[in-house]
Formats: C-alpha cells, structure tokens, sequence
C-alpha cells in the first residue's frame, strides 16, 4: 500500500512513467543484440546483418535475415497465443506438443496419392479402400489443423476454468498426451509427401498473390502469415472487450469476477486461440519441411514462453503486449542466428538459450520487485 | 422520504458450524445515509455480502425497490441500481482508470461479441465527468493504477460506485487504510452523495466519522442486530457500550 505521503501530488513521475513504453527497452535491447553480434561478426572480417560478397548486389545478408525471419515466423505464432494465456494470468506447456500431434494429423490429411507414378510409399491411409482420402482439396488440412488445436486448447481451458486444476499441470498433462497422440497416431513413422498445393502454403508466394505480382517474397508465407498475425491480435489486445478483459483477469481475476466479467468463458477462449494458433504454426512447418514427425514441435512451447518473458510480459498476469512478444521473439532469433553466424556450437546454443530464458524470468521478477517497492 | 429501499427480515449466514450472521432485520429509508459498526468479526461484511448477492444466504427475505429479490450476484443486484464498495479493493491494479470505472460494462463503438471494439474516447469522456461530480482529482487518468496512491485508489473505487449507482451504494471500510487527506476526500464524496439524495449504507469502525456523516447507526454484535441508533440520540459513549455488550436493543440476542 501507498503512504499518504506519496498522495495525490506527485504528477510528475506519474507522467514521465507513461511516457516511455516498455516495449522501447525491448526494442533498445533487440538494436543493442544486432550490434552486438554485427561487430563480433566483423572480429572474423564477416558481417551479421550485410552483404559482404561484393559481387552481390544486395545491401544486407538476405539468407541471414531470411532464416531468422523463418526462425520467429513458427514458433512466434506460438507465441502469440502463450501471450495471451500468460496476460491472463495463466501457463501453456502444452504449445510444442500440440504442434506435434497437429502436424501428424494435418499431414495424413494433406497426402498425395502418387508420387512419381508410383503409390505415395508414406501412405497413411490404405491405398487399395481410401483412396479418396488423398489429393483432398487444401482447405480440408487447414481446416483439420486448426480445429485440432483448437480443441486441444479447449480441453486445456475447461481443465483449468471449470474443473480448477492449475495451468501448470493442465497443460502439463495436455503435453504429455498431446505428444502420446502424435507417436500413437503412425506408431512413430513420419508422414511425407504432402499435395503440391499444401507445400505451397509456406513456400509458395503469398505476397506476390496478394499484390497481383506487385511484390515478390518467395518461401516466406510463415514470416508474413506470423506478421498479420501479430498485428491482428495486437488490434484485439488492445481495442476489444477481450483484450481488456483478458488484463483485467490476469490483474485481479476476483476484481473481474466481481465485475461481472464472465472469467471462465473467457479462459476457455484464450486458451482455445492459444491452441489454435499452435495448430497454425503447425500447418506451416508441416508445408515448409513436406514431411511430419511425432518429435516435431518439442521444446517449442519454452521457446515461445521465452519470447514472451523477454518481451515483457510478466509472468504473473495483467502485463505485456503483443508487440512486446513479437520483439521478444525477434530477439531470441537474432542470439540464436546469431550464435551460428560466430560459429558456436550447437550444444552452447542450448546452453545460452536455458540460461536466456531464466534470465528472463529474473528480470521478471526484478521488475516486479522494484515496482512493488515503488508503491 | 418514508419509502423503504432496502428492507431485510431473518436475514441468516452459517459459514458451516460459524453463525456469522443472525436473523438480521434491517431498514433504509429513502435517500437515508446509515452506518454499521461493530467489532471485527460481528458479520458487518457477512451483511454486506449477502445483500449484494456476492454470497448466498442461509435463510432470510432481502426486499429491494420494493420488491422481494434473490441476487444471484453481485452483477444482479448492479443492475438493479445497487452498487457496492469491497473491504478488498476490486480493480485491476495493471488497467487504468477509465478501464477500471467501466470494467464489466464497457461502452462498445462495434458490437462483434467478445471481440466488439471498445469505445475508448466515451469511457474517458464519462470518467472526467464523473470524477468531476464526485469531486475526486487523479492527475492521469491513463495510468495504470497500480502507480497510484492508496488514497487515489479508494476513490477510483468509490467514483466507479458513485457514479453508477441508481438506487443504493455500501461501502465496506471505504477509509481504512487510508491518510487523513483521502479520508477527507471520501467523506467529501459521501455528502456529495447525501445531497444527491442517494441512501449509503457505511461500515466503519470510525466513530467520529459515523457521527460527522449519517443519520443513524445500527450496531452489529457477533452476528445479531443489536441497536439501532439516530444519530441526535446517541453519542459515542453509548454506541460503544452497545458494541462491547454492555446494552443492547435486542433481548433475543441478549444472553450471547
Ligand atoms: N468465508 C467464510 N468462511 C468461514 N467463516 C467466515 C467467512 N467469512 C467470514 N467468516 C466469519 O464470519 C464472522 C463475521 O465475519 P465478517 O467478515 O462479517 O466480520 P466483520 O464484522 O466485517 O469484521 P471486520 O470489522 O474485521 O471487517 C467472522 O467470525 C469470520 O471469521
Ligand atoms: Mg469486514
């Protein structure tokens, strides 16, 4: 609590607080790790983020940006939802594995019949009595994936509103049976050779569909689909009833009880967009890698968590934005790329990753800590 | 000014084996301005709880407006012109103030369900007028509140009441944690209240501010009504004798 002291004087660091968002740290933080990387780069006489091939014509290093682009673009669209299930004061552990048992399914529905003549030699579905099940127009995939995730994030939210079980071991458990369903599913064999048209989801040419062949962005439909994304749910955070409502839970779940806030339906929404979105970020890396593994996704749900907390969002519900995430997510790639444009192994990456992600949660709870001390 | 607006009979609440509240029957009149005070414990807040509906009674009649009610919650008895003022502070500490005023009943610029985009600029709009009429100064208004004093808080709470409510406003403890400046300005509220006619119901265990503020006090002692006072005929001598059980109006609940 306040003391009186601090009353209804002090206007002026009320204001200047207002005045900088915390996202311009974030984004400060985002310039100072390309820097970073961009002068350790020119230590070995490379560069991270131009061109140095000087037959090339092109300013900046397109393959780079390219790959972090595809890097934030999957595991971003996770993010997005984690967000929201965070900034109502909830956890989803469950994002990575759900994008496993997505993956499977959609893929079995995304199969062609023939592959180069001959019958698809991954064949899910019987090849003499379901014939029909293969070549299926592109929609039906899409419309699978996101109706599985959806209701995978449906049963996470019922779990946690109506039956009061924590966030933690509802989705928790989601995990486990999520990734059981996606061994079960093709006993652990891969399911390949999707339809050209389902391929062309992530690699075809959005943007130059879009503009009529104005602008060209070839293989890079998940870095656009992720940006219109964001800017959707940024939108929805920030002007709709659930956006507001959605802080208004995870700042004082009572306080919207009370209101008259109906916190349960609006817990099974967010999780169940939450859900949907894995199931979206599924789809594209099912198109971008023409293939689907039960493994697929793992670890997927930590790196979206970390996004999140490095972008602000605190884990103990009411703060954090949209745009803050998609920094977040821009940074984790940039150290992630970043780490392999200097060489580092595979194994330190996992090592500095761990060590990003509590990190995160430190500054936190530091966060945290020093604005309760403020009050 | 003789109508009744809120009238309860055997009013009850057993929390299992606790009796927190006994066959309370109470009367406010209209645009009458009534404290409730009691030791901790007596069932001031138990009172409070089941008028608004927040919990279900144990047994008793609630009439409200003239009508017999049965509040299913809080939000029931809001729309029926009751609004009330929680001992625990209910807003959210990360939204700002107009956010805070309009929570649950959001002013909407396009109805798409959950997602109907919100109409920011009129919820400002009104929360300046508001604060204004209730005579409350916060310095910005886009803050959230969590950077606010606890002082400024009590009266974002007090002007979301004060500016919706129709028919009733409780406050339960609306001073306690607050500085003698918030208090002030609370109690400004509160006669800005009296002269709009609108009847208060106040606990508080703040007797000089019972008597500065209403017109009559009705003493709660562990559980059971056991007084009700005019505040011309009374002094604070005697509303503590009543409050340690040294008197009481009420012989049922005398032997306790
Ligand atoms: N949810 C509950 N479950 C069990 N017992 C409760 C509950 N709420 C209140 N009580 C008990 O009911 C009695 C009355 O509590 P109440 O909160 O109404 O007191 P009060 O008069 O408001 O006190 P204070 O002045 O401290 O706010 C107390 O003995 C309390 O322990
Ligand atoms: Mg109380």
């Amino acid at each position: 609590m306040a003391s009186p002291a601090q009353g209804a004087g002090n206007r002026k660091p009320d204001s200047a607080r207002r005045s900088r968002a915390p996202e311009w740290n974030v984004f400060l933080a985002l310039v100072v790790m390309v820097v970073v990387f961009e002068v350790l780069n020119r230590l070995n006489g490379t560069s991270f983020l131009f061109n140095m091939r000087h037959n090339l014509d092109a300013v900046f290093n397109q393959q780079r940006i390219a790959i972090i682009l595809l890097q934030v673009a999957v595991t971003g669209i996770i993010a997005l939802g984690v967000t929201q299930v965070i900034i109502i004061g909830g956890i989803d552990l469950s994002s990575g594995s759900v994008v496993g048992m997505v993956a499977m399914v959609t893929m079995s529905f995304a199969q062609t019949l023939t592959v180069n003549g001959n019958p698809n030699p991954k064949g899910y579905w019987d090849y003499e009595t379901m014939k029909y099940m293969y070549d299926l127009p592109v929609i039906v995939p899409i419309v699978v994936s996101l109706a599985l995730g959806l209701v995978a994030g449906m049963i996470n939210g019922a779990l946690i509103a109506y039956n009061r079980i924590p966030p933690f071991i509802a989705t928790l458990g989601m995990m486990v049976s999520a990734r059981g369903v996606s061994t079960w599913y093709t006993n652990g064999d891969p399911i390949s050779f999707p339809s050209v048209a389902y391929g062309q989801l992530s690699n075809g040419d959005l943007l130059g569909q879009l503009t009529f062949g104005l602008i060209h962005w070839e293989g890079q439909n998940p870095a656009l689909i992720f940006g219109a994304l964001a800017v959707l749910f940024h939108l929805i955070m920030t002007y709709t009833l659930y956006g507001k409502h959605s802080y208004a839970i995870g700042s004082n779940e009572a306080a919207a009880r009370m209101s008259g806030i109906n916190v349960n339906r609006h817990k099974v929404m967010v999780y169940a967009i939450a859900g949907m979105l894995a199931g979206v970020a599924a789809l594209l890396l099912t198109s971008k890698n023409l293939t689907a593994q039960s493994g697929m996704g793992m670890g997927y749900e930590l790196d979206a968590i970390a996004m999140a907390v490095i972008g602000g969002v605190s884990l103990s519900g009411g703060r954090g934005s949209i745009v803050g995430t998609v920094l977040g997510a821009l940074i984790f790639s940039v150290i992630i790329s970043g780490f392999t444009s200097i060489r580092l192994g595979a194994y330190y990456q996992d090592m500095v990753k761990g060590v990003i992600i509590v990190g995160a949660v430190a500054l936190d709870q530091w966060r945290q800590r020093r604005s309760a001390d403020r009050i | 000014m003789s109508n009744i607006v809120l009238k309860t009979e055997g009013l009850t609440k057993h929390y299992g084996g606790v009796h927190a509240l006994e066959n309370a029957d109470f009367e406010l009149l209209e645009g009458e301005h009534v404290a409730i005070v009691g030791d901790n414990g007596a069932g001031k807040s138990t009172f409070v709880r089941q008028i608004t509906g927040v919990e279900t009674r144990t047994r008793g009649k609630i009439s409200f407006d003239g009508r017999e009610v049965e509040f299913a919650g809080p939000l029931d008895a809001r729309e029926a012109g009751m609004e009330c003022v929680f001992q625990n502070l209910a807003l959210a500490d990360d939204l700002d103030v107009p956010s805070n005023l309009f929570l649950g009943r959001e002013k909407i610029r396009f109805n798409l369900g959950p997602f109907s985009v919100l109409d920011r600029r009129a919820m400002r709009q009104a929360t300046e007028e508001g604060l204004k009429r209730t005579g409350v100064k916060i310095p910005n208004l886009d803050n959230p509140i969590r950077n606010m004093s606890g002082g400024q808080r009590q009266c974002v709470a007090i002007a979301r009441s004060a500016s919706f409510a129709r028919k009733l406003i409780i406050m339960d403890e609306p001073t306690a944690a607050l500085g003698v400046q918030e208090t002030a300005q609370v109690e400004e509220i509160i006669r800005t209240l009296k002269a709009q006619n609108i009847p208060l119901i106040l606990v508080s265990h703040n007797l000089r501010q019972v008597f500065d503020l209403v017109d009559r006090i009705v003493v709660f002692r562990r559980g059971h009504i056991v007084a009700s006072l005019k505040r011309e005929e009374t002094d604070g001598n005697d509303i503590v004798s009543y409050i340690t059980g040294v008197k009481t109006q009420n012989e049922a609940a005398a032997y306790i």
